[in-house]
């Protein structure tokens, strides 16, 4: 990341596209659980009758999105990540996963406040588990981008895939690292912003600019790790993936996240052992147990391990045994 | 207001409403028979609702085309009591006769709970989702200009689920008119009787209270339940509606009826037998 690169929150981005499409696309509506955005106010004001708050209400939320897209319409749902997929756990499952594989479901799901990003508001409002949840159910999408200018670019992918997604946003402003790789589409799954040699990390959503520092650290040891941020996490180009890592002996998954529970670790644990080759795979994240310390994001990852510094050590270790 | 007082049927109407719950009865006992993990009892309480919105024109629907833009939408949210709904679907054309037959089989297109079947709306089974996925269709209805209408069946029991509660908010503070919530209110749920588990009473006050329009009555006797239902569809006039009725699970089995925990009793084919020779 450079210092240049500009900071935005990623549901501004994606907000920001919903307005604009909004004035030719008359499908799409818009539904809040009661939790906002100063750009959604403009949906709000703009386009009254196309915006919904239907209240506290995650399970009514997704209900209601159901039966809108089961007669044709586009709705984003809005709330705070971790009461999203798992407060309204079996109504993702009924009424958007099984019905998708009948009929079109385009409900995205917009969960803001991934992984740690309500750091001091303790492990009620931090969200670990969703990527493990919602990747339990078939046929829905699971977007984690890194930056604003991939939640931005998503907008398009979710008007023209008619099926169930979630989008696993960063509640804070991130820099942008895509803005200089236009070339970049939702649909390669992930992006090798560094090639290297022997070790690679696999980070997705906020741990990826952690994961850009680690491997800067690395880099002024004379190490040369690579690292693939991984933001589209289903559909996978498993493939494409293994090819990419194919080329290293070490992998380093880092994510704000349950391992060891179904989140990306297993998504990439699976690619691997399927896959015959010889990889060695490290997970980082948070092993069956909530984060109860209170303290800034950065105080948290120290604790786990899961600063820059930390990661850079165990690829130094990794990389030189 | 919507408050229309609804249509008496005519004698040669009433005494179709009267035969065709009495054939339903029959091919539901005779379904239960050829797949007997179907929830009979469940299934034997909505009869007259069915017959009346099916065989008393008061649903749009074209079966050559389940899919309809005009038609009007039904969920069946208590799925596991849709068993009667198969014969009056297959009569109607929705699939072939034969489907009926194979029930439970390698390859039907009939379970014990309906899934994907032309004619029914939704995939349900869990309890609680109807309503709130009613309230979505009725509110793109709205707002796509169509006069159609969205009646969601669930069952009393189902009324303990807590996002029942989350959608009659929305209907009523949206004013959700072109929806009709059908309440069969048998009073039993799986482990014994409602008002023994959590008292829903007064029920009709609790729908009013929050901004519907709501009536009870009789579920069983087809000219109450025409009556109710005609002046109920298609919905309009400012509010949701809720028509409360009053049922008794197993209708037409005595044992059933008898029998607090008759949700999980499965009939012998020799009473079911004997069933249907009472109800020709």
């Amino acid at each position: 990341m450079t210092a240049a690169a500009v900071k935005k929150t990623m549901r501004d981005a994606f907000i920001g596209k919903a307005l604009e499409a909004m004035a030719s696309e008359k499908d799409l509506y818009f539904l809040s659980a009661d939790f906002g955005a100063p750009l959604l106010d403009k949906i709000r004001t703009e386009y009254p009758a196309r915006f919904l708050n239907v209240g506290i209400a995650e399970q009514n939320l997704i209900n209601v999105a159901a039966g809108m897209a089961f007669e044709g319409l586009t709705v984003h749902v809005y709330a705070i990540s971790s009461f999203l997929a798992t407060r309204a756990f079996e109504q993702v499952k009924i009424n958007l996963s099984l019905h998708s594989q009948i009929r079109d479901v385009n409900v995205n799901m917009v969960g803001v406040g991934a992984g740690l990003s309500y750091d001091i508001s303790g492990p009620t409002h931090h969200c670990l588990e969703d990527i493990s949840v919602v990747n339990s159910l078939p046929g829905i999408t699971i977007f984690s981008p890194s930056d604003w200018v991939l939640a931005e670019k998503f907008h398009a992918y979710a008007l023209a895939h008619r099926t169930p997604k979630y989008l696993r946003l960063e509640g804070k402003p991130v820099p942008a690292i895509y803005d200089r790789r236009p070339e970049v589409r939702i649909e390669d799954c992930f992006c090798e912003l560094q090639k290297g040699s022997d070790v690679c990390v696999v980070a997705t959503g906020f741990m990826t600019h952690v994961a850009l520092e680690a491997v800067k650290l690395a880099g002024e040891k004379g190490l040369k790790p690579g690292l693939v941020d991984l933001f589209l996490l289903k559909p996978l180009d498993g493939e494409k993936l293994l090819k990419t890592l194919s080329a290293y002996k070490t992998v380093i998954t880092v994510e704000e996240g349950f391992i060891g529970a179904g989140g990306m670790d297993a998504i990439v644990l699976g690619l691997v052992n399927g896959s015959g080759l010889e990889l060695k795979v490290r997970s980082l994240g948070f092993r069956n147990k909530f984060v109860f310390e209170r303290g800034p994001r950065e105080y948290l990852h120290s604790l786990y391990s899961l600063d820059a510094k930390s990661l850079a050590g165990l690829i130094e270790r990794e990389a030189r045994p | 207001m919507c408050n229309n007082a609804g249509k008496t049927p005519d004698a040669a109407l009433l005494a179709e409403l009267r035969e065709r719950a009495k054939w339903v009865r029959r091919e539901t006992l005779r379904l239960h028979k050829l797949a007997p993990e179907t929830r009979v009892a469940s299934s034997l309480s909505d009869v007259e609702l069915f017959v009346a919105l099916y065989y008393g024109g008061l649903l749009k629907m074209n079966p050559a085309n389940p899919r309809d833009e005009a038609r009007d939408r039904v969920i069946v949210s208590k799925g596991h009591g849709g068993i009667s709904l198969y014969p009056i679907l297959a009569d109607l054309g929705f699939f072939g006769k034969e489907q009926l037959d194979s029930i439970g089989t390698s390859g039907s297109i009939l379970g014990g709970i309906p899934d994907e079947i032309p004619g029914f709306e939704t995939i349900n089974g869990s309890l609680g989702h109807g309503l709130g996925v009613g309230c979505g269709m009725a509110l793109a209805l709205k707002r796509r200009g169509s006069a159609a209408s969205v009646v969601v069946l669930m069952g009393d029991g189902e009324l303990f689920e807590g996002s029942v509660w989350e959608a009659v908010m929305f209907a009523g503070f949206h004013r959700l008119d072109n929806l009709l919530l059908l309440v069969d209110r048998n009073k039993k749920s799986m482990l014994g009787h409602t008002r023994e588990i959590i008292d829903l009473d007064p029920l009709d006050a609790k729908f009013r209270a929050f901004g519907w329009e709501a009536r009870a009555a009789d579920g069983h006797d087809a000219g109450t339940v025409y009556g109710a239902l005609s002046g109920l569809l298609p919905a309009r006039g400012g509010k949701p509606k809720v028509f409360v009725a009053d049922t008794v699970k197993g209708k037409g089995a005595p044992s059933l009826e008898a029998d607090p925990l008759c949700h999980i009793r499965n009939l012998t084919p020799e009473q079911v037998d004997g069933l249907i020779e009472e109800h020709k």
